[in-house]
């Protein structure tokens, strides 16, 4: 056999931004996309030397395991509150932070509704998987009507626990918010384009345009009690009809970005 | 520098100021206020970080993260924000990072008044957060002794990696006294080796409370109490007076020591051998003065704005050997020097007892007062 001298191109590769070790996430579960693709973006910006990020209390626990930046772990709900203190006095590092949705939109929606309305110059990722995944799979603020967790094992009755916040569409009411969107990550299309709006987002707090938020539709299997593949479809059949994709705040400012 | 009448939560934020303070935190309330008010014109005006927060737990995770960088940093509030503050106040502990904040203490508990009051000893001093960690906790009697506290306070949690508590009360915050506040010190150049900062293509540094390992924990928890150790060993300060030749001892802190001083002197103007010990760190607690005191006077007044929450700490160190006796006005109410030099008056003319509690006896006496 004749060995032809092929050239080679890497199309594909772990950004070296990510330690090379295994996570703790379970198999199917799409935090380490949505890690993945913070490093990517990091790194294509070249962000990585430059950058301070804030992990929550939730699965993301152990964020700073994963990044090869520099890393605080904040207490449950309050990265935003802790992410403002560095940023005010490192105002020249990328800081951003990485939130549940029972860390950001329960215990902690005064300290995101605080940083979004003062503007502050961070970026957050935020994980939906509409439960609290560290905890056993509790009802969440964005347990969809009807879904069974362990807190509400009859399904959420919404005259009794109340209804699911959607926290896009709320964040993008305030003035100090300036790129507020909602994506998912249950298949390659959308991974792709919530990589775009990470990068958007990122670009935003860099050009000092105001605070920017991605929300990410995230797969929680083990709670959910799904296999990885049933676990993205759940993503496209529940939670796509209550959680809409779509940009909830560009501002004019933002809108005129040619990225 | 010549001395300047000012008000005591304005002084302690401009002592804070000039010491080099780089980032302020805080939330309205009152008796605290002006704290934050004279930081919000003077922080901005210097280049410098003010923030007023979303709430008292936003106030102290901003602070917990401005500690990450390394920098002088505080929040102030008084004793119901405090409370909101005990989540931060622990993870920061438990972060080892060096912060500052002080308490304008005032009447409680729940929303209480906007009174002067002592009623949170307890919780600074003893308690507070959950975990296993200590506050150093600074307590001034004057406006000159909270600004010179201010800056030490710096120092001390820069020095131990800790948390610095001044414990002041609503009169304390809110009077005006000549005091003099020390020159513009420029802002630290240096940034200690474990501040995050981006790694710049270095080492990455990370902070965090998080030890999932019981024995790392353990380890942690060993570190903090051995640097405690330290502190005890190094950092006690109180101030004594006429206590060469005292036969009985008046203990109190704050604006309690301050009212106990004049009625200290009128005893002594009568001829009554009475000294006063005022603790100036209360954590720390100056052990060791006391226990000399215990060996050769006949015994204590224990004089608090509060129900007797230091006068645990004193019987502790006196352990029965001498007897303590205890007058504390609460909620808000702040002892007249009279009323301490009638308590000290009912010391010295005995009987003296070492048996039940003090806390009884004065609650006894207190009933007919309140009537
Ligand atoms: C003050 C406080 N309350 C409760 C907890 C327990 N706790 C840990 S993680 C968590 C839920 C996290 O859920 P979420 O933010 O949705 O993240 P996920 O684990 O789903 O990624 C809770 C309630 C805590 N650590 N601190
Ligand atoms: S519990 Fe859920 S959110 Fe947590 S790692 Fe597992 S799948 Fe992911």
């Amino acid at each position: 056999m004749v060995m032809m001298d092929v050239p080679t191109k890497v199309v594909y590769e772990r950004p070296a931004v990510l330690d090379p070790r295994v996570t703790h996430y379970c198999p199917g579960c799409t935090h380490g996309v949505a890690h993945r693709l913070v490093g990517e973006v990091l790194e294509e910006m070249g962000e990585v030397g430059n950058t301070i990020g804030v992990a929550s209390v939730g699965c993301s626990v152990f964020a700073y395991n994963y990044f090869n930046v520099d890393f605080v772990e904040a207490a449950h709900g309050r990265a935003p509150a802790m992410a403002t203190g560095i940023k005010r006095l490192l105002p020249e590092r990328t800081v951003f932070t990485y939130q549940g949705d029972g860390d950001l939109a329960s215990i902690g929606m005064g300290e995101i509704v605080g940083a979004a309305s003062r503007g502050e110059l961070l970026t957050v990722i935020f994980i939906n998987n509409t439960n609290y995944g560290m905890t056993g799979g509790q009802m969440a603020p964005t347990t969809l009507p009807g879904q069974v967790t362990t807190s509400s094992p009859t399904g959420r009755d919404v005259t009794r626990q109340g209804h699911p916040i959607q926290t896009s569409e709320l964040l993008a009411t305030l003035e100090g918010a300036a790129y507020v969107v909602r994506r998912s990550l249950h298949n390659v299309r959308e991974v792709r384009r919530a990589k775009k709006a990470i990068r958007t987002a990122f670009e935003v707090q860099k050009k000092g345009l105001g605070f920017s938020l991605v929300e990410l539709l995230s797969t929680c299997p083990t709670n959910w009690g799904l296999s990885a593949a049933e676990a993205r479809e759940w993503v496209e059949e529940r939670m796509l009809p209550y959680f809409p994709l779509g940009d909830y705040k560009i501002s004019p400012a933002v809108a005129e970005l040619d990225l | 520098m010549a001395k300047e009448l000012i008000k005591g939560n304005t002084a302690v934020a401009e002592a804070a100021l000039r010491a080099g303070l780089e980032a302020y935190f805080g939330y309205p309330i009152t008796p605290q206020t002006e704290l934050l008010e004279h930081l919000s014109l003077r922080m901005p005006e210097l280049g410098r970080v003010f923030v007023q927060a979303e709430s008292e737990l936003g106030a102290i995770n901003m602070v917990y993260g401005a500690a990450c960088t390394g920098k002088r940093v505080m929040t102030s509030s008084s004793s119901p924000g405090v409370s909101l503050m005990m989540e931060g106040l622990s993870y920061i502990a438990g972060t080892e990072l060096p912060a500052v904040f002080v308490d304008v203490v005032r009447g409680g508990p729940g929303l209480g008044n906007i009174a002067p009051a002592q009623g949170d000893y307890i919780q600074i001093v003893h308690g507070g957060g959950h975990g296993d960690y200590r506050v150093l906790v600074l307590a001034p009697a004057s406006v000159q002794e909270a600004v010179d506290l201010t800056g030490l306070a710096f120092d001390l949690a820069e020095k131990y990696r800790s948390l610095v508590c001044i414990m002041m009360d609503g009169s304390l915050g809110q009077m005006m006294e000549p005091a003099e506040i020390p020159p513009m010190q420029p802002l630290k150049t240096e940034i200690p080796d474990w501040a995050v900062r981006g790694t710049d293509g270095g080492e990455k540094r990370f902070l965090t409370s998080i030890n999932l390992d019981p024995p790392d924990q353990e380890r942690l928890n060993y570190r903090l109490m051995t640097r405690w150790q330290e502190i005890e060993a190094n950092e006690v300060r109180y101030k004594g007076y006429y206590l060469d030749d005292a036969e009985f001892v008046v203990v109190g802190f704050g604006t309690a020591g301050r009212v106990s001083l004049s009625a200290v002197r009128a005893t002594r103007d009568k001829g009554i051998k009475v000294g006063l010990l005022r603790p100036i760190t209360l954590a720390p607690f100056p052990n060791a003065i006391l226990n000399e005191l215990a060996e050769k006077v006949e015994g204590f007044l224990v004089v608090e704005m509060n129900a007797g929450q230091m006068l645990e700490d004193v019987r502790l160190v006196v352990r029965g050997r001498k007897p303590v006796e205890f007058f504390g006005r609460m909620g808000g109410v702040v002892p007249f020097p009279d009323e301490v030099l009638t308590e000290i008056e009912r010391l010295t003319a005995g009987p003296l007892t070492t048996e039940g509690h003090p806390r009884d006896r004065w609650l006894a006496r207190m009933a007919e007062v309140l009537g």
